[in-house]
């Protein structure tokens, strides 16, 4: 079928909502804190989403959500308990719901092997009458009647009344039509309420809805078909649907339509029968909207579709505007005005709003980690079922705020590596036990805002990193040489070297020969770092250090062989002009920079930088200390420092493509391009050339070229 | 009605000449974005030699590539008198630096002609056809071959 594709993605882009709704409902029900009105919630995500699916024509995903939603009707209408067993299985079944969604979204046929274990676990929750009706869509209410056929349970009938608002007509509807789809339900009587006509002809008002209606519709048992019909109106007219038997106290119709019962039915489902007065006393039970008022279900409009394509424009521009700005208060300085004090202030206001602006339009495009952080739920309990651990993942400050793109980008490093601390990091169950830790292994996954970083920790309470071990794993697969004398923090560092796996046995979980340095990739090209801290026994920390928004960055003006380079601020710890006393020479063409009693090695930038060394003196020189993953920390030389301001990151990669050493380019008040440095890319060469053997050395460096 | 297809398939092109190592060369006038005045680039590190830098147009980040050079001429030693003729083959944009720009010819599609067979070199693998004008030849230029990135991309 064909259909046009800005719907399709809009359909997507809803299932996304509702599926964050569905797994929020679905934790609060595990979490034991949930009430009717969750359950409903739950119920009425699954609905929609197999309703649009329908109109899409995407079967399989229509055919399991038709299940799940069998189920959770079961349940919110109190015919099955919310036990531990069944709730697993539901969260399962959110789990598979929303990689159905993604299959679907990527047009990709759904993983028979996963799917049907859960439908086949959801199906063991309905009775055999319901597998029947299952089948067949249309039927699936007529079976649920069978049941009904007990004492005066369940509702046999809803009374709908609703009332349509001023906005119901401006959108078209018509009353009639619906009413005649509700007769075509069942049996029904319908009563038109006129007590709101104006009496006097002159306070006529012809948009408004003057009239409501009452239907009463007899042989439901429950409320869907209903439901169905009003399911695009909700929120324009008032609307209840009330089972009859509350409102009469005794259900209306007899016995004598149904079909004859099946016995074993009746024995096979003991929760069938709540009572009727406690139906009474509940009486949210079967209806999702209890208030007469049917409350609007997300406060409307608050959030605004656009193009993502239209929000990067508006970012360009603004980009175009700080540049624009920097460059008029350079040719201002240079102009050198008498009296310009006045000017001068207004070209601050003009800098603080093009800040301002510049702000916001980023705010546009962040995001909460919330889903992501969803998803990787889903990932953990994926993996702990198939290594056969316990693990509970808590999730800290899902709130927090990243740049669209890095939450999309985001996804694959950190399910690598959730996959990985369940895989590598938490002990077996017997393992744990034996270590005096509760069986249960904990993983804690955190996002923080942190002085303009995002900070993602992954931390698990699992062994720790074996260094030894990854040291000799380091050394068979020829990443170092045997003799090599590493720091704690440089072996931990090994994990993220290209080819560098540790689990011993290749588990289909991770170990694909695809590591961490495929995750510390991902990371980098959005500007991050990768940190790990371990303590052996009590589990290992990774942390992922982002900045907030990739687009504009605070960078030091430097000049390198005649040439303007910026390097970021968030990587310099302290710029140094060092005196005669602080280099030492280390061999012929290496110095060292003494610090605090600390030696710290000195990376000539222009050299690294295939430029020509300047000749001059490292004393005449500043020194940039930077921490880097490769090396704790160095000391890059360049020729002088102007300026700290805020720049605009342009990307080289569109046009040009990757080049060592340089994260980008940004443009300067005066209209030329000055290349961003990555001193982790810089040290990392550096360490690569000293430290790894030279095969390896080299195979690094034309990877990153 | 074979008459129509010949028709339809004798497009009329224009092209813009221009001179690289003392050569004639020409692209598709479609191809070009604009053409500029050299002025001073910003070297890039690691870079092949026929890559002179990057330069700022209005806003972009365009990578300047010397002609002559790519095409295994001598480099070309720019001053104010050069030209750059910004081209854009997809997505990707790419400035190329030459000694000047002539004119622009039209031609239809049946003056393009293949390149003879003959030895390869850097400039023929860089060349889609030729067009004979007269006494006077020009060759097509392959902006695709030409992009800095499906280099790295090779290598």
């Amino acid at each position: 079928m064909a259909h046009d594709p800005s719907i399709l993605e809009a359909f997507f882009e809803e299932c996304e909502d509702l599926i964050v709704a569905l797994t929020e409902g679905l934790i609060e029900m595990r979490e034991g804190h949930a009430d009717a009105e969750t359950v409903n919630a739950v119920f009425r995500a699954v609905h929609s989403i197999k309703g649009a699916a329908g109109a899409f024509a995407l079967d399989e995903l229509v055919g399991f959500a038709h299940k799940f939603e069998t189920v959770l009707d079961e349940l919110r209408s109190q015919k099955l308990k919310a036990d531990e067993k069944l709730l697993r299985v539901l969260q399962r079944a959110g789990d598979i719901l929303a990689d159905l969604v993604d299959d679907a979204r990527e047009d990709k046929p759904a993983n028979r092997d996963v799917v049907d274990p859960v439908l086949a676990e959801l199906q063991s929750f309905l009775s055999p009458e319901d597998e029947d009706a299952a089948t067949e869509e249309e039927f699936v209410f007529e079976a649920l009647t069978l049941d009904v056929g007990m004492p005066d349970a369940a509702p046999t009938g809803y009374r709908v009344s609703f009332q349509p608002s001023a906005e119901f007509y401006a959108l078209g509807h018509d009353p009639a039509l619906i009413i005649t789809a509700l007769m075509d339900l069942g049996e029904t009587s319908v009563d038109v309420n006129l007590q709101d006509l104006p009496s006097e002809f002159a306070d006529f008002e012809w948009s408004q809805g003057y009239l409501s209606w009452q239907i009463d519709i007899a042989g439901l048992t429950t409320d869907l078909q209903i439901q169905d019909i009003f399911q695009f109106m909700d929120d324009i007219c008032a609307l209840t649907i009330v089972p009859l038997g509350i409102i009469d106290g005794a259900p209306i119709q007899a016995l004598d339509t149904l079909p004859e019962c099946d016995p074993v039915s009746e024995l096979t489902d003991p929760p069938i029968a709540p009572d009727l007065a406690e139906v009474r006393t509940a009486p949210v039970n079967p209806d999702p909207e209890p208030t007469t008022q049917r409350p609007a279900k997300k406060p409307a409009a608050t959030t605004l579709r656009v193009d993502p394509e239209r929000v990067d424009r508006l970012i360009n521009a603004v980009g175009e505007l700080i540049i624009n700005q920097s460059v008029i208060s350079q040719r201002l300085e240079e102009a050198e005005l008498p009296n310009s004090a006045e000017l001068f202030a207004d070209l601050d206001d003009y800098k603080f709003l093009a800040r301002e602006i510049q702000e916001g339009v980023m705010a546009i495009r962040a995001q909460p980690v919330k889903p992501l952080f969803q998803r990787m739920m889903r990932i953990a309990r994926e993996a702990a079922d198939a290594t056969g651990k316990d693990v509970e993942l808590i999730t800290e400050g899902e709130a927090t705020e990243v740049d669209k793109t890095v939450v999309e980008r985001l996804a694959d490093p950190l399910t690598h590596m959730i996959r990985n601390a369940i895989d590598h990091g938490i002990e077996k169950p017997e393992d744990r036990i034996a270590a005096n830790k509760p069986e249960q292994g904990q993983l804690r996954l955190s996002a923080s805002q942190r002085s303009g970083s995002i900070v993602i920790e992954i931390a698990d309470d699992g062994a720790g990193l074996n260094r030894s071990r990854i040291q000799d794993i380091a050394v068979e697969k020829g990443l170092v040489s045997p003799d090599a004398s590493l720091s704690d923090q440089e072996i931990d560092h090994l994990l993220f070297a290209p080819g560098f796996s540790t689990a011993a046995e290749v588990t289909n979980l991770s170990g694909r020969g695809v590591g961490m340095d495929v995750v510390k990739t991902a990371i980098t090209t959005l500007g991050g770092r990768v940190a790990i801290s371990t303590n052996p026994g009590f589990g290992t920390t990774f942390s992922i250090t982002l900045p907030v928004t990739l687009a504009v960055m605070d960078g030091m003006i430097i000049t390198v062989s005649d040439q303007t380079m910026v390097v970021p601020i968030s990587s310099i710890l302290e710029t140094v002009r060092p005196n005669k006393n602080d280099v030492a020479k280390l061999g012929m063409n290496n110095e060292l920079l003494k610090i605090r009693g600390e030696y710290v090695p000195i990376i000539d930038l222009a050299e690294q930088l295939g430029n020509q060394s300047s000749q001059r003196e490292m004393v005449d020189r500043v020194l940039l200390l930077v921490q880097t993953e490769a090396i704790a920390q160095c000391a890059l030389a360049v020729d002088d420092i102007f300026d700290q301001r805020q720049v605009v990151v342009k990307s080289m990669l569109g046009n040009y493509g990757e080049i060592t050493g340089v994260s980008g380019a940004t443009i300067l008040g005066d209209g030329k391009i000055a290349l961003i440095i990555d001193p982790d890319a810089v040290a990392s060469v550096m360490a690569n050339k000293t430290q790894l053997n030279t095969d390896n050395g080299e195979a690094a460096h034309v990877r990153a070229s | 009605m074979s008459e129509q297809v010949d028709a339809m398939a004798t497009k009329e092109l224009e092209f813009v000449t221009l001179v690289a190592g003392g050569q004639n060369f020409c692209i598709e006038i479609t191809q070009i974005r604009e053409i500029r005045r050299w002025s001073p680039v910003t070297v890039l590190p690691h870079s092949p030699d026929y890559v002179l830098g990057v330069m700022n147009l209005r806003g972009a980040v365009i990578p300047i590539i010397d002609l002559a050079a790519k095409l295994g001429f001598e480099k070309i030693e720019p001053t104010e008198r050069h030209v750059i003729i910004i081209t854009a083959v997809e997505e990707t944009i790419v400035g190329l630096l030459v000694e000047s720009v002539s004119e622009i010819i039209g031609v239809s599609t049946d003056m393009v002609r293949e390149i003879p067979r003959g030895p390869e070199d850097a400039t023929t693998r860089a060349i889609l056809g030729i067009i004979a004008i007269g006494d006077e030849m020009t060759k097509i230029i392959n902006l695709t071959m030409l992009s800095p990135r499906k280099d790295q991309v090779a290598a």
